[in-house]
């Protein structure tokens, strides 16, 4: 074999400047074709309408994710395009759909409250399985397995990364070979943590037995190649570069899916994927493309593609520190306990904040710097619809004269006259505002800092590098959690649709400080009591209304005291080429959920 | 010789562990979290669980004594076993495995090898053997229209940056002509006819965007090498014994101009190795350059760590290389 590769190397080598020559002097415009197969399967597609259907008629789809995918194994994934990778061969019990309604896919039906599946008490959930469901390798799949599934990443040691999904599970038990009962020790109001959502998918007990706790990181065949019950299977897994499925024989849905094999393509950047699936044509499908709008559209003019953008719960925001970053104060710095708060000089003082808000133009933000992929932004709990609070779309309108008027009012002056407002004990109103590395934040700060200086507060501006920003490092004084700044930026998300554990991070007890290594996700180190008492009460309501209505008003009291500045509704922004059909963009879920249902047309 | 040689050799030794322990020391120092890229989803505390399962929670002297045995014991080990399918010592031992996908470094590096050896090593070979004849003629007729029309193309080559003429080529190309793809495929196999056509273009521009670059810089250094030697005495000595120019300039000039040149090429090739981290990937050529930088942006210690070693170690390597060929090509330097 190794002999047969060098050989082929040897022959190659020799053509090889001959051919550049070649080619050079014989390729013509008139045959622009062969980039890539896409081309010659969408021109066999279009030959008759409708396409040939049933299984595997597809050919080849292409797929482009500029972060290419490293595991294929999402409990132990590195990011997000990971787990959607392994979305196409690993399927949870449920899906969130583009509407973010739950849709059972291994099970029969979501359980409730009314149909039994949740207990009254909400102390457990019981899911009944499909019995009609095999895996690839030909067995069957059964409760076992997904019995198996939640002890996997229950085991402290393994490092889950879908550990919060597991959230007060007391245990997992098969009730009998297709029903699954999962206790709770607390009452879970929304119990659809564990196996929904491409976050928790189902694994095959048979083929990751010997996989748990430690021994997970050694695990690299089942890692890459899991057994799924998804339309595909892996069959070669390059890591960080490029992941080929093709059909899983074994699939419940005979005609599906129409595509033979998909091949995902990883590696480059944001702008260069955009461009294959805009421009040349090369790829049926890319990921995240967060470029700037006004190359994005030029792209999309040349017509060989188009850019799908939804909108989920990721909100662009600003985190207003309420504790003093002061560097002189050394270890006390960014601090807060509840026996002293450290509060900051000004921006404990709800006009600063309100007036730091009023300045923004956040509808120039999202057009200038966001395009399709942003929209203006009130809420910290932007969608879905059901928990969107109608209350604060006022914070759309600049207001820079009424924010300098708040700002006099409240004391705030120009003593001195260097265009630098003053408090009322003589300090500067000077900001430090961080955020990550990124062009669009980068511009956003920009911006900002220049309707700041037009209501008297100045802006020093900071970028830190996206790996030690996010990073966890108790070391770092970069981190996002230590804040040693007096305002930052970045986006925040949750995952499925109920974002009621998101809510959960703004309590008191919450806040990042030394003593939790700031692991605390309340990074505005903002308490109140009423919020914590109305999140009491989201925890023991169980009615989808009351709840929803509970939501907005938390959202509420953290907009209405700015304790967090929302900026931007992120959209995610994907783009297709004309001819792939039945795609549907998902922002609840991974983006491919339904790439069995992918087709090809004109 | 020999004398020198296993001089030379000794050295090498306790240069390579310096050097591993000063990169050792200065990843442990750099920021950087490898679990920063996980989606904001994932709360703080089970970042900690999976920092803590990569090994984050040991101290130094550990982490570094785990990573030296299995980068200089366990791994050769292993690949001595993969290679003679004997079985030696522990079948479990510990094995350096990446952070990011949880698989072998060792296989990582495997699979991108052929990529960066093909695509950086080609475009190394057409820049050789441009370089010389291109510098050669240049010097030998300075100043006419073709060193002129040379140093025009050298500079150029030499001053634009590759991810400029990577991107116009991308751009005229790709996008405009639609002759090559603007991405490289690993996954291709070359059996027959068209897919080694297929394998030709995906491999022109990435090719000739870094043999550009190269065969600029070596054409500089042949042109004044040869320069240098054409106002030798010998060089007089030998038109005056009535030898013919090309005969002056192969046998003589040539010979003593490439010892420099040679040397170059040599301390070049660790490079081919280390990939070309920007033309890798704006063509998204799945090679070393391209798993390195990768690499450094997820914090994945132990393969920046394996590779960045690995990569010294074959400079320190070459550069013995060098010197031995100095030797051999000029005997002053061996007897001196």
């Amino acid at each position: 074999m190794m002999q047969h590769k060098y050989l082929r190397s040897a022959i190659l080598l020799g053509l090889l400047l001959t051919l550049i020559l070649l080619v050079g002097a014989c390729a013509t415009p008139s045959a622009p074709a062969d980039t890539g197969a896409a081309t010659d399967s969408g021109a066999a597609a279009a030959d008759a309408e409708p396409a040939a259907t049933g299984r595997g008629a597809g050919g080849d789809v292409n797929i482009l994710f500029w972060q290419a995918v490293s595991i294929a194994n999402p409990y132990l994934s590195g990011g997000t395009k990971d787990i959607f990778g392994a979305s196409i061969v690993v399927e949870p019990l449920a899906n969130y759909a583009p509407d973010g309604v739950m849709v059972p896919r291994l099970a029969t039906e979501i359980p409730t409250l009314d149909n039994g599946g949740v207990a009254e008490d909400l102390m457990s959930i019981t899911w009944t399985l499909r019995d009609d469901i095999m895996w690839a390798d030909g067995t069957p799949f059964t409760a076992a397995d997904v019995v198996f599934t939640g002890e996997y990443c229950m085991d402290e040691e393994m490092g889950c990364n879908a550990a919060s999904n597991f959230t007060n599970v007391e245990s997992v038990e098969a009730v009998d070979d297709y029903t699954v009962k999962i206790s709770f020790s607390a009452a879970m109001p929304f119990p659809y943590g564990p196996f929904v959502g491409s976050t928790s998918p189902v694994l095959q007990q048979a083929q990751f037995a010997d996989c748990m706790g430690l021994k997970a990181q050694e695990c690299s065949d089942q890692n890459f190649y899991p057994v799924g019950t998804g339309p595909y299977k892996v069959t070669d897994f390059r890591a960080n570069d490029t992941v080929v499925y093709e059909v899983n024989e074994n699939y419940r849905e005979a005609d599906k899916p129409y595509f033979a094999r998909v091949v995902l393509k990883g590696g480059g950047d944001a702008a260069s994927a955009a461009r294959a699936v805009l421009e040349t044509g090369e790829v049926d499908y890319a990921w995240n493309l967060q470029v700037e709008p006004q190359i994005l559209n030029a792209m999309e003019a040349a017509g060989n593609g188009q850019v799908v953008v939804t909108f989920g719960p990721a909100v662009e925001r600003l985190i207003v520190n309420f504790t003093n970053p002061d560097p002189a104060l050394g270890d006390k710095r960014s601090e807060w306990t509840p026996d002293d708060p450290n509060p900051h000089p000004f921006l404990t003082d709800y006009n600063v904040r309100k007036a730091l808000s009023m300045a923004i133009d956040r509808t120039t933000i999202a057009e200038q710097l966001y395009g399709a992929g942003g929209t203006a932004g009130c809420n910290i709990v932007p969608n879905p619809p059901a928990v969107r609070s109608p209350n604060n779309d006022d914070c759309v309108t600049q207001d820079i004269d009424g924010a300098n008027a708040l700002l006099d009012e409240a004391g705030y002056a120009d003593t001195d006259g260097d265009g630098v407002r003053e408090t009322p004990d003589g300090m500067p109103m000077k900001i430090l505002y961080q955020t990550s590395v990124n062009p669009v934040r980068e511009k956003t700060q920009a911006l900002v800092k220049q309707w700041w200086e037009q209501i008297g507060v100045e802006a020093e501006l900071k970028s830190v590098d996206a790996g030690v920003f996010f990073g966890g490092d108790p070391a770092s004084p970069d981190t996002y959690g230590k804040l040693y700044a007096d305002i930052e930026m970045f986006t925040n998300t949750w995952d499925g649709t109920d974002p009621s554990s998101y809510m959960g991070n703004w309590q008191c007890e919450e806040i990042a400080r030394a003593e939790n290594q700031w692991l605390g996700n309340n990074i505005p180190r903002w308490c109140s009591e009423e919020y914590d008492q109305l999140y009491t009460e989201l925890t023991e309501t169980a009615d989808p209304d009351a709840r929803n209505a509970i939501i907005i008003q938390l959202n509420d009291l953290i907009v209405q005291d700015y304790a967090m500045i929302p900026l931007v509704t992120r959209g995610d922004v994907s783009g297709i080429s004309n001819s792939l059909q039945n795609f549907q963009m998902n922002s609840w879920d991974s983006e491919i959920w339904n790439i069995a249902d992918w087709t090809r047309g004109e | 010789m020999g004398q020198y040689l296993i001089r030379r050799l000794l050295t090498a030794i306790p240069t390579i562990i310096i050097i591993s322990f000063i990169i050792f020391l200065i990843l442990d120092m750099a920021p950087g979290d490898p679990t920063a890229s996980l989606p904001m989803t994932i709360p703080q505390e089970v970042r900690e669980q999976i920092r803590e399962s990569l090994g984050l929670g040991q101290p130094f002297h550990i982490r570094y004594g785990k990573f030296m045995k299995q980068f200089f014991w366990s791994e050769p080990l292993n690949i001595l076993e993969e290679m003679t399918g004997a079985q030696i010592g522990d079948p479990n031992r510990l094995r350096l495995r990446s952070w990011q996908t949880r698989s072998p470094v060792i296989d990582l590096i495997t699979d991108r090898t052929p990529q960066t050896l093909w695509v950086v090593g080609l475009s190394y070979v057409i820049a050789v053997l441009l370089a010389i004849p291109l510098g050669t003629i240049s010097a030998i007729r300075q100043y006419s229209i073709f060193d002129q029309l040379g140093t025009v193309f050298s500079i150029i080559g030499y001053s634009v940056p590759t991810f400029f003429t990577g991107l116009l080529l991308i751009i005229i190309f790709s996008v405009r002509l639609g002759w090559f793809p603007s991405y490289y495929d690993t996954t291709l196999v070359v059996h027959d006819w068209p897919s080694f056509v297929k394998q030709i273009k995906q491999m022109i521009m990435p090719v000739s965007v870094l043999a550009l670059f190269q065969t600029a810089a070596i054409s500089r250094y042949t042109r004044s090498a040869v320069l240098d030697n054409l106002k030798q005495d010998y060089v007089r000595t030998a038109y005056a014994k009535g030898f013919r120019e090309h005969v002056v300039v192969v046998r003589h000039v040539l010979r003593n101009s490439l010892i420099p040149v040679i040397t170059l090429i040599a301390l070049g090739i660790p490079q081919i190795f280390a990939g070309a981290i920007i033309t890798e990937q704006i063509f998204r050529v799945n090679g070393l350059g391209e798993l390195l930088i990768r690499a450094i942006q997820g914090s994945d210690v132990p393969l920046v760590m394996t590779l960045t070693l690995i990569f010294a170690i074959l400079i320190v390597f070459f550069n013995l290389i060098a010197d031995i060929i100095y030797g051999i090509l000029d005997p002053r330097i061996r007897y001196g």
